[in-house]
């Protein structure tokens, strides 16, 4: 019997009952404030929530955060900021070198202040953790409440990676000190389009 | 590793441990904090309880079909391009993942990084794959830090907890080449950046753990604060993918569930930094692979008193209110999985080598009521003791003193002098059990006793 075949067969050997499956409510509260929430919640885990004052482009916000960053990779076009052009064939070395990464999230969830970020946003997998800080910009009626009504909105079909992004990365591993800026993006801005 | 550390009982590595009374104050008082987050977040979410129950329940049920959600698991994941092997053992899944290393580095020293897993912790998977050639990089700041040292993780979400600032000063300056004394966590935490960025570009394997596989998609979600196995899996050609069989759900809309108790149990975050959910390979040519691990599991399974040990989701948040676990650290329970859970899951593993730890508890409760998945703990813990009392394997000191008090217990005149006896020495010759041969005197102060027995008292005063 093969090694498979022989644990499932000793699981199966136990006779166990089927206990039931329970439904999942969605604990709707019925509040609206979504966006008041989320950015609440973002800020208390060191990340930045912005949105565009009258007058101002994606491009004027982003230079003026981060007015030194030279390597940009994006993937919706901003005007007059030159940009790295990041494929899945890009080389690690060019990875390496990014300063920010300006990427699409599909929602935000107002409970945790998670994005979602499937792959095709990604425009390379290894981006959005390597890059030395991070810009998601997100709709602002693409807001859910949590992570039931979360699940309800990923397409599982298409799913082939993709992740959730709460905040900067960030460590306490040194005597719990709270540290922004591990191995991943150093800063997080979510802006809200 | 301190492989010989399995020959030093709880209780002895617990003296050890409070020998430096101002590190176990701080010991004590971190881990209480991170316990006190728990709760703070947790009382904002005013489901919290329903959430437990769920989850609870969720367990459960895929524990009651567990051969049928690994089947489906298995052909969801295969039908996304994933390779499925199956372990018994630790030595199996040992060999499997170096069968899957030799594959793409059949010569030379093969470069890998991991995050973190339990479960490689629990298979001794670094010692082996190190002593096979290969270079086996934790990545895990906290990891790191204790594989720099040599020793084994002490916590399983703060691995690092034992340790002080200067203590990983001290590793990082003898092994990264940081300054002399500067303590600043800013600061080392940079210098780990930067000698793990090296690390993460030159590895072509990477090694993660798994928090929660889902049958209905074949994927599997696994998280971090650091991002460091997404930086790990995604700049490597192979991902390889550790898993106890018990992490099986059902559903992808049951990682709602999971994903709101787990974070906030463990650190009191609202969620992990990256929740990352991986299904299939990268489009150009990387490997993904995923390794089921039994280990004892299945027969775990089959002991309907321990069975729903089975459902912890390793948040840790047992640890950390632990009072035993607090003030004796994590290295004292010789398992991979310390605390109270490790415990109960210890003994499965070998009765023999940890028939100490479930008598590592007050049985005070306090894991039990803040599990997220609502495991007995506490009951499990007092549930062991009777099963090694009766296989013979309890400690002898207990052995001993439990048949005393059986024979004291049984018989009401032995019972009344007995009480007698010790009223009177505690009053008139206390050295004879206030001594270094009694552990009930160590650290404490005892009380007065009193002057006669309830039943003495009881007898004098009906009539009245």
């Amino acid at each position: 019997m093969s090694v498979r075949d022989s644990i499932l067969a000793k699981i199966r050997s136990n006779n166990l009952t089927e206990l039931p499956l329970p439904e999942i409510p969605f604990f709707n509260d019925g509040r609206t404030d979504l966006l008041a929430r989320y950015k609440t919640v973002l800020t208390s885990i060191g990340g930045t929530p912005r949105e565009l004052a009258e007058a101002e482009t994606l491009e004027d916000l982003i230079r003026e955060v981060y007015p030194d960053a030279e390597r940009i990779a994006s993937s919706v076009p901003l005007a007059g900021i030159p940009l790295v052009t990041i494929s899945d064939e890009t080389d690690k070395a060019t990875l390496e070198a990014m300063d920010v990464a300006i990427l699409k999230g599909e929602f935000a969830v107002a409970e945790n202040a998670a994005i979602w970020v499937p792959e095709a946003n990604m425009l390379n997998r290894a981006l959005p953790f390597i890059s030395q800080h991070l810009v998601l910009l997100v709709e602002k009626d693409k807001l859910v409440l949590n992570m039931h009504e979360a699940y309800e909105h990923i397409d599982t079909e298409s799913l082939s990676y993709g992740v959730f992004i709460a905040g900067p990365s960030k460590t306490a591993d040194i005597e719990q000190s709270l540290v922004i800026g591990a191995h991943g993006a150093r800063s997080l801005v979510v802006v809200f389009l | 590793m301190q492989t010989d550390q399995h020959l030093i009982p709880h209780a002895e590595a617990a003296n050890q441990f409070i020998k430096d009374e101002e590190r176990t104050d701080w010991h004590d008082q971190t881990l209480w904090f991170v316990r006190q987050k728990r709760d703070k977040i947790a009382h904002t979410i005013p489901e919290w309880e329903d959430l437990r129950e769920l989850g609870s329940q969720i367990k459960n049920h895929t524990l009651s079909r567990l051969d049928h959600y690994l089947a489906q698991f298995e052909a969801n994941a295969k039908a996304n391009g994933v390779h499925v092997h199956w372990a018994a053992n630790a030595k199996e899944h040992n060999e499997i993942v170096l069968g899957i290393i030799r594959k793409h580095s059949p010569t030379g020293i093969a470069k890998m990084v991991k995050s973190k897993s339990m479960l490689t912790e629990e298979c001794h998977m670094n010692e082996y794959l190190i002593s096979q050639g290969v270079e086996v990089i934790d990545t895990d700041l906290g990891e790191r830090i204790v594989q720099l040292r040599q020793e084994p993780p002490s916590h399983i979400v703060m691995p690092a907890i034992h340790l002080k600032k200067a203590d990983v000063s001290d590793t990082f300056h003898e092994h990264l080449g940081t300054e002399k004394g500067n303590n600043d966590p800013q600061y080392l935490t940079e210098a780990a950046r930067q000698h793990l960025r090296e690390k993460f570009v030159g590895a072509s394997i990477a090694i993660t753990g798994v928090n929660f596989a889902v049958a209905e998609t074949g994927g599997f979600v696994v998280c971090t604060n650091e991002g460091n196995a997404d930086l790990g899996v995604n700049l490597a050609d192979v991902h390889i993918a550790c898993m106890g069989i018990e992490k099986i759900i059902p559903q992808q809309k049951h990682l709602g569930v999971f994903l709101r108790l787990l974070a906030r149990s463990a650190t009191g975050q609202p969620v992990t930094t990256y929740s990352s959910h991986f299904r299939k390979p990268r489009r150009q040519g990387q490997e993904m692979h995923i390794v089921l691990v039994d280990n004892g599991r299945s027969t775990q399974l089959g002991r309907p008193d321990f069975r729903n040990s089975l459902k912890c989701i390793r948040c840790a948040a047992c640890f950390n209110t632990c009072p035993v676990y607090r003030r004796s650290g994590g290295h004292s329970y010789h398992n991979a999985v310390a605390g109270p859970i490790g415990s109960i899951l210890a003994p499965n593993l070998d009765m023999r080598k940890n028939a100490d730890l479930p008598f590592a508890s007050t049985l005070c409760g306090s894991c039990s009521n803040v599990c997220p998945v609502k495991i007995d703990i506490h009951d499990q813990l007092w549930k062991w003791r009777q099963v090694l009392m009766a296989e013979g394997l309890a400690p002898a000191s207990k052995k001993v003193s439990m048949q005393a008090m059986a024979t004291v217990f049984s018989h009401p005149a032995v019972y009344r002098l007995g009480g007698k006896i010790g009223r009177w020495t505690v009053k008139n010759l206390p050295f004879l059990v206030n001594n270094k041969l009694n552990p009930w005197y160590t650290q404490r102060e005892m009380p007065a006793a009193p002057p006669e027995s309830f039943q003495e008292w009881y007898a004098k005063n009906r009539k009245k």
